[in-house]
């Protein structure tokens, strides 16, 4: 067997291969520093590679202390803590200790015979929760595809425009559109999710509408 | 080779590593007869390299099975729900075979209650039963083991995925159970009944291990400590608690008599005010695991000063540098360190970790091995001086959150910084790579990491040569596993032979077809070649098109069957197929 190993250049490959320094941060002279306060530009499925029990644990906990009001090292390490993410007010979704809930729901796709899962608590709004469904499902292929730019447009799966839609079962066992109510009523009560053809969500309409007696809004508020 | 059998299996008994007796079994056909006669230890890395029928007709007399399933990025959602490693097809053959199984250890599998009922009615000498990060049952299973095995020693839950449906399965341990020496639960979220647990933990005096979970209440937990001086290792439930002075009295004056105590972990919920409670132990401890604890750098560098004999350590970034260069000044006997992100997600998190903290500690601590480190930043001339100061590392894992990242110094790749690391940690087993890397790290990689068995490569590389490098270079490579990275067919088949050495190759997000896939698997009959492809049409597509995931292994048993739709086994004698 030939063991000379002749390799081409960088343009065998596509061009998304390219090394992107871009991803959102900008290389301006001095040290390098991420530029953003917000999420990480590459939010990518299992990266950081932190463990699925770790992070089920440790987002549970961020919850559970910040509704005990009790900081035995002093106020300063909560707002330390906490200052990059906007939550809503804390105190009325209060989750308890004995809840165990998983940051992990189960996603299914219409047409997928598989199911994934999606870490809720890695995200702080739909709009981000929207963005990985969207890697996870509707661009899997690609490796580079997800790198994103700021001026991305709003995730195809909320504004309505894509033939799917995104879709959640709640703790009565009702099939909603994910996106109407507020963020953290959400959370308390997904059960798991589907990304639903937009032809067979439109039944749904009208029971969430009974249920929440408003009419379905075309454009989601995003809740910061 | 005159000796007799008995003699031959007396000295074979004195051989307990895996690897050695495997090679006993080499010399010759009467030392391979007498050694699989007496083998009572299997270890199977790769639950499809072998079937169970293969392995139970060579070993008929085993009292203890070893399985991993899943493949380790598995551990971070990129293993498709229903991929496999069943623990059923092991269970139905070992619960026939073995009647005298006695141990059972499982990493990354899939068990079901009833797997579980049949392990607690099939082996009269029950007595291990470990689950690592596996799933698929629930707190009924756990029940059946409780209420099933009369000699049950170890029950170890660690991290697995349980349905937590109540905690009565604890109260299925009889009054008649005196045997336990090791529980931990620490992954279940359901209360169990306090009094069956305060019961069971008194009538075990061999208790040495005892891994609560969050919901055992820190008040109670001086109780349980109080039947149970002799502990070794310790994890607590959750560690806050209304400020009362009994509660802290109670629980100082506990863990005082907790003489025996070298390990502590849980530490969910800390709530500060109660931590001085454990210091009386902290003289005496060897392992801490504070990497649940939210507490920040001052409350964390309060305890580990007061740790002299800590050797492992896990915290979270909270630690800060400051809190790392405490543990470099009093901590000369650290082993190993694990510094976990507390958040993330985020680019900038308020917390001031970075490579400093690292660099402090392989400075300090001379008997340094592992180190696992999440970071946001990096430098060649940190990860130089890492390496220069601790050339006896034998793992090192550093993860930079944000993928690609560069040198912050100078923006250079850190190539030159990972090379450092392999030329001069010559014992090094296990790597992991982060940050901007050209082709040029595996270059120095497959130059100098001669004793490299794991390897994780994740958004890194310029081409095939890099792979190339890896495979041709590093002698000792056992598991390679690579996410986005833009390596292809080139180096996959310049390396076939290579992959048969090894236990396993993961590669997702990569270049790599699906004809190479093809290629590889009729070139080597015995590689399973898996193609995992989500959007579930392998069929149809073309061969020059680049497979989603890709998972390649040795096995002996042939291609597996219990594939869900989108994995395909290449199919290895095309010209035969009807």
């Amino acid at each position: 067997m030939d063991t000379t190993f002749r390799l081409g250049g960088a343009g065998d490959y596509a061009d998304e291969e390219e090394l992107e320094l871009g991803l959102g941060l900008s290389l301006t002279s001095g040290a390098y520093a991420p530029s953003s306060n917000g999420p990480l530009s590459n939010q990518v499925v299992g990266w950081p590679p932190v463990k699925t029990y770790r992070m089920n644990s440790l987002v549970n906990q961020a919850k559970f202390s910040k509704n005990e009001g009790e900081k035995g090292a002093g106020e300063e390490s909560t707002s330390k803590k906490k200052k990059n993410k906007n939550h809503e007010n804390k105190n009325d979704e209060t989750v308890t200790k004995e809840t165990g809930h998983s940051g992990f729901v189960k996603v299914n796709m219409d047409g997928l015979p598989i199911g994934r899962k999606v870490d809720l608590n890695a995200h702080d709004c739909y709009e981000t929760l929207a963005k990985a469904l969207e890697i996870m499902f509707l661009k899997a292929s690609t490796s580079a595809s997800f790198i994103r730019t700021e001026k991305q447009q709003r995730s195809r799966l909320l504004d309505g425009s894509s033939e799917f839609v995104l879709t959640y079962e709640d703790k009565e066992g009702d099939w909603m559109l994910v996106g109407d109510v507020p963020w953290r009523m959400f959370l308390g009560t997904v059960k798991r999710l589907r990304i639903m053809k937009t032809s067979d969500a439109n039944g749904l309409a009208p029971r969430f509408q009974e249920k929440n007696q408003k009419p379905k809004n075309k454009h989601i508020e995003l809740k910061r | 080779m005159g000796f007799p059998e008995e003699v031959l299996e007396h000295v074979f008994s004195f051989i307990t590593s895996h690897t050695d007796r495997n090679v006993v079994s080499l010399v010759c056909k009467s030392w391979y007869e007498i050694e699989r006669w007496c083998r009572r230890r299997i270890f199977v890395g790769n639950c499809y390299a072998v079937s169970p029928a293969m392995m139970i007709r060579r070993f008929p007399e085993v009292r203890s099975v070893e399985l991993k399933g899943k493949p380790h990025f598995a551990d971070f959602n990129l293993v498709p729900d229903g991929w496999g490693g069943y623990f059923y097809p092991w269970i139905c053959e070992m619960a026939r075979a073995y009647p005298w199984l006695e141990e059972i250890k499982l990493k990354r599998m899939v068990v079901t209650d009833d797997n579980l009922e049949l392990i607690s009615k099939s082996f009269k000498n029950f007595k291990v039963l470990v689950l690592s990060s596996c799933e698929g049952f629930s707190t009924h299973g756990l029940a059946a083991i409780a209420a099933n095995c009369r000699n049950l020693r170890e029950l170890d839950l660690r991290e697995s995925e349980v349905e937590d449906l109540s905690g009565h399965w604890l109260s299925h341990f009889p009054d008649s159970c005196t045997s336990l020496q090791s529980l931990n639960m620490s992954c279940l979220s359901s209360e169990v009944s306090f009094s069956a647990l305060q019961r069971l933990i008194a009538r075990s005096p061999n208790l040495k291990t005892l891994r609560l979970n969050r919901a055992v209440p820190l008040e109670k937990l001086s109780t349980l400590l109080r039947r149970a001086p002799q502990l070794v290792e310790l994890g607590t439930g959750a560690y806050s608690a209304e400020i009362r002075p009994d509660v802290y009295a109670n629980l100082t004056e506990a863990f005082s008599r907790c003489k025996e105590v070298k390990g502590l972990s849980g530490f969910w919920d800390v709530l500060p005010s109660y931590l001085p409670a454990i210091y009386s132990v902290c003289s005496r401890l060897t392992s801490l695991n504070l990497s649940y604890a939210t507490i920040q750098s001052p409350d964390v560098t309060k305890i580990i000063t007061q740790c002299p004999n800590l050797q492992s350590l896990s915290v979270l970034d909270y630690i800060e540098d400051t809190g790392l260069n405490a543990l470099s000044l009093s901590c000369k006997d650290l082993r190993e360190l694990r510094v976990f992100p507390s958040d993330p997600f985020v680019a900038n998190a308020n917390v001031s970790l970075t490579e400093q903290g690292l660099v402090a500690v392989s400075e300090g601590c001379s008997k340094l091995q592992s180190v696992l480190y999440f970071c946001r930043q990096m430098s060649n001339s940190a990860l130089t001086t890492i390496a220069k100061n601790r050339p006896n590392l034998t793992c090192f894992r550093l993860c930079i959150l944000e993928p690609r990242a560069p040198d912050y110094l100078t923006f250079e790749p850190l190539d030159v910084g990972f090379g450092a690391i392999v030329e001069h940690c010559k014992q090094l087993q296990r790597l992991s790579l982060s940050g901007l890397l050209t082709d040029r790290v595996f270059e120095y990689i497959g130059k100098w990491a001669k004793k490299l068995e794991m390897l994780s490569i994740a958004f890194a590389g310029d081409s095939d040569l890099g792979l190339h490098h890896v495979l041709s270079g590093c002698d000792s490579l056992r598991k390679l596993e690579i996410r986005d990275c833009p390596f292809g067919d080139k180096a996959l088949l310049a390396n076939v032979s290579k992959l048969e050495t090894m236990r396993s190759l993961w590669m997702s997000s990569c270049s790599v077809s699906l004809g190479a896939c093809k290629r590889l698997s009729q070139k080597m009959p015995r590689l399973n070649v898996e193609v995992i492809d989500e959007q579930g049409d392998l069929d149809s597509r073309p061969d020059n098109c680049h497979v989603e995931k890709l998972y390649i292994y040795r096995t002996v048993a042939g291609p597996r069957f219990d594939m869900p739709s989108f994995i395909r086994t290449m199919d290895q004698n095309p010209t035969y197929r009807s």
